[in-house]
């Protein structure tokens, strides 16, 4: 880390202002490969985001064919080939978990890659910039247009309208989309568009224009500076190995400009890579300067490493005077060492295990779960009933569930008690003491089950019953356990 | 309080000249926005005090311009309710009794407002489960003073049993001891025999054929050849295991002794008939029923 900063001239004011206003950032158009991998990056995470609705999944007649969709009036959620009900919901923690150690790796690698390529923050400030820069032009005519206050011509009203437009539009397409998660899509567009669609879509629809405009077109890096907790916790997991945007301070310093770093090289002098051409800050999205080392601001995004390298390349130096590299190297360069990367090491292949572990896991669950369940709950109050002729009788609530996505014949048996009868309330069987009930597609359906037993064969005060479900076409069974009570 | 505002030569930021322990806290402004979000939710407090009840006064509170309250609130809701629930209610009570229980969405219905209304009106007596008390029958058992079919069970809702209503449910046992019809040793005689009728265990040397002679000569006429019972009275079977105010010695002697006529109100104009209807499928589907 740069430590020979030299000591910075401040005026000291005794009170002290009670606010700082915001320091307008004016990133400057860069081309390189860091900005062609954001490109790339963009145009898919948004791809995915605007078009994944409108992918369809066939699963049959009766249910939604949309790839990807949240169906909260119905308790479900589609996505390809799974379906999850409510109780399932722990699918999304163990997804959650994948998600942060997937983080976790991602920064001991290549550090806040989350932070400069994919968080949807800097993809939608990104693009935003891409249409300020296409309206308004680069960072020069921008700050120029910026400055020349109290003189606003027609031209100039005409851009910054268009630009606001513009930003509008990709905010309400932003909050058009997320819509269509929670809906079938090609409907709800056509609702949309007719003023059919529900108020509850209007009004997300507003909520996420609304936050997509101020975030990206005007709260921008203070986002990633102020309100994300990301970088505190990203920072900490960063180790010594993780590649980071770094300025090769090594190679860099002393910085002098061009002209005199050639006369002092012709002397035979030593002097840094660096010419103090600014470029490095003037592309920077949150405005900062690399070279005073890793900070918070750093989103990491690699523009700066794009923009070093243009210059590097024109006045014929080696490039990647910035580029991703950590301080370990730094230091074994300047003793004279050749670099080393490791990225194998014990914290990845942790992390990695770890994610492979879990995912394994999920899958797991996933490919075993029971398309046919069932849950009992026995009856509280009474826990049992003595009837006229002296047998016991307890009552349970069951709750049978078909995941399949066609209607299902049940047949409910029981081992228990000696002797022991079943009926459920409501439900005349063929077979007597074999229930049986047609199970909705896609459907629970809770019942009333009667488990009658003669005492004198059941001495004991509780005996364990097992409620057995059977699908009569599949043959598959669930089961569940409870007691038998006497009184 | 800070006397003087140091410079930090490190960061060449100035301080605020507080110090912990030899730890100096920066000057760091918070940004603009910031400090106006702030002002802006200071200015939407006061705004909320104007528009919203509020202050807490002596005996009551400032009710705001919008004039809301929970209450209100909660009134509209219960109003919306019945309205939503309007419509199944209607279909409940145009509905056959005998058909409900076949449609699992009309039963579903019914349990589910029987057990409220049942919840609220007869588990005073008959208990939260139903499952009854000394001379408060179990409704979840097959035994029935009145009669355990879906009808039956209705009737004796909407009228009750000796509630004053014309349509109720009456007669009641007669005080056999205190009226003077049975001596002591005739009763106790008797209740041993209602005892054996059960299976259950008689004392020592009690006389079978006396108490045989004294049931048939007193409570065939209710209670019926040989204890079966008579629902049309509401004359409990004496044959089963079942009893409503207990099967031992000394309580069957207070039983004949003092008689028993236990009182159910009669619901009707009190429960909308749906209601008197969905509480009689609860009933039955508790598991009793005939």
């Amino acid at each position: 880390m740069n430590t020979t900063a030299p000591p910075i001239e401040v005026e000291i004011d005794d009170y002290g202002p009670l606010y700082a206003a915001r320091k307008k950032v004016y990133p400057q158009s860069v081309s390189g490969t860091f900005r062609r991998i954001k490109w790339g990056l963009m145009a898919f995470c948004l791809g995915v985001y605007y078009l994944l609705p409108f992918v369809r999944w066939h699963r049959g007649l009766g249910a939604p064919d949309q790839a990807v969709l949240v169906d909260l009036p119905n308790s479900r959620f589609y996505f390809f080939f799974i379906e999850l009900w409510p109780q399932e919901v722990y699918y999304f923690t163990g997804l959650l978990i994948v998600a942060a150690i997937t983080l976790f790796l991602m920064n001991s690698i290549g550090g806040r890659i989350w932070c400069g390529y994919l968080c949807p923050q800097t993809v939608w400030t990104d693009l935003f910039y891409a249409v300020e820069r296409m309206v308004e032009g680069d960072r020069r005519e921008r700050m120029k247009k910026d400055a020349a206050k109290g003189t606003l011509k027609l031209q100039r009203f005409a851009e910054i309208t268009l630009k606001h437009s513009i930003w509008l539009m990709i905010a309400w397409w932003t909050g058009g989309a997320w819509v269509l998660y929670f809906n079938d899509a090609p409907t709800l567009v056509k609702q949309l568009v007719t003023f059919q669609a529900p108020m509850l879509a209007y009004i997300w629809i507003g909520i996420l224009t609304t936050t997509t405009y101020l975030l990206a077109g005007f709260m921008r890096e203070q986002v990633c500076v102020y309100m994300c907790p990301w970088p505190r916790i990203q920072a900490a997991l960063t180790d010594e190995w993780a590649l980071n945007v770094t300025y090769k301070y090594d190679r860099g310093e002393t910085r002098t400009s061009l002209k005199k770093a050639n006369e002092l090289r012709a002397l035979g002098k030593a002097v840094g890579d660096c010419v103090d051409c600014y470029q490095c800050v003037a592309v920077c999205p949150t405005g900062i300067d690399i070279r005073d080392g890793a900070q918070l601001d750093c989103i990491q995004c690699g523009l700066c490493i794009d923009a070093c390298d243009t210059v590097m390349k024109k006045i014929g130096r080696e490039t990647r005077l910035i580029g991703y590299d950590n301080d370990i190297n730094i230091q074994r360069r300047q003793a004279g060492k050749p670099p080393i990367y490791r990225i194998v090491r014990p914290r990845t292949i942790v992390y990695s295990a770890l994610i492979a572990t879990v995912g394994a896991i999920m899958l797991y669950a996933l490919l075993t779960r029971s398309l046919l369940d069932v849950n009992v709950l026995h009856d509280r109050n009474p826990v049992a009933v003595k009837l006229s002729d002296g047998s016991i009788r307890n009552a349970y609530t069951v709750r049978l569930l078909n995941k399949r996505g066609f209607d299902r014949v049940i047949a409910i048996d029981i081992d228990g008690p000696a002797n022991a009868t079943v009926h459920v309330v409501g439900v005349d069987s063929v077979t007597p003491d074999r229930p049986m009930i047609v199970l909705g597609r896609d459907q629970t359906t809770e019942l009333r089950l009667l488990v009658t037993a003669p005492s004198e064969n059941n001495p004991e005060k509780s005996i364990p019953v097992r409620f057995r479900v059977t699908d009569i076409g599949l043959g598959e069974v669930a089961s569940a356990t409870d007691n038998f009570v006497t009184p | 309080m800070a006397d003087h505002n140091d410079l930090d030569h490190v960061t060449g930021k100035t301080t605020t000249g507080h110090e912990w322990d030899g730890i100096k806290e920066l000057n760091t402004p918070l940004p603009r926005w910031w400090v106006i979000t702030f002002y802006l939710t200071i200015v939407w407090a006061v705004g909320y005090w104007i528009v919203y009840p509020a202050w807490p006064m002596l005996w009551s509170n400032t009710t705001g311009l919008l004039h809301y309250s929970s209450r209100a609130d909660v009134a509209v809701e219960l109003a919306n309710l019945e309205m939503i629930r309007g419509d199944r209610m209607v279909a409940l009570g145009a509905a056959p009794l005998a058909d409900i229980e076949k449609d699992p969405a009309l039963l579903a219905l019914a349990r589910a407002r029987g057990k409220t209304v049942f919840g609220d009106n007869c588990a005073p007596c008959h208990g939260s489960g139903a499952a009854g008390a000394k001379g408060y029958p179990n409704l979840n058992d097959d035994d029935w003073l009145w009669g355990g079919t879906l009808d039956q069970i209705m009737q004796t809702i909407q009228f009750g049993a000796r509630s004053g209503h014309t349509k109720a449910h009456e007669s009641a046992m007669l005080a056999f001891g205190k009226e003077g019809v049975l001596k002591k040793e005739q009763i106790v005689t008797v209740a041993n025999y209602v005892r054996s009728l059960s299976g259950l265990s008689t004392s020592q040397g009690y006389d079978a054929a006396a108490g045989a002679k004294i049931f048939a000569d007193n409570c065939v006429a209710c209670h019926g050849d040989g204890g079966k019972g008579n629902q049309e009275l509401g004359a409990p079977n004496l044959t089963d295991k079942i009893w409503l105010y207990g099967s031992d010695e000394a309580t069957l002697i207070e039983t004949i002794t003092n008689g028993r006529g236990g009182v159910m109100p009669a619901w009707v104009g009190r429960l909308d008939p749906p209601t008197i209807k969905a509480l009689a499928v609860y009933v039955h589907s508790l598991g009793g029923g005939k």
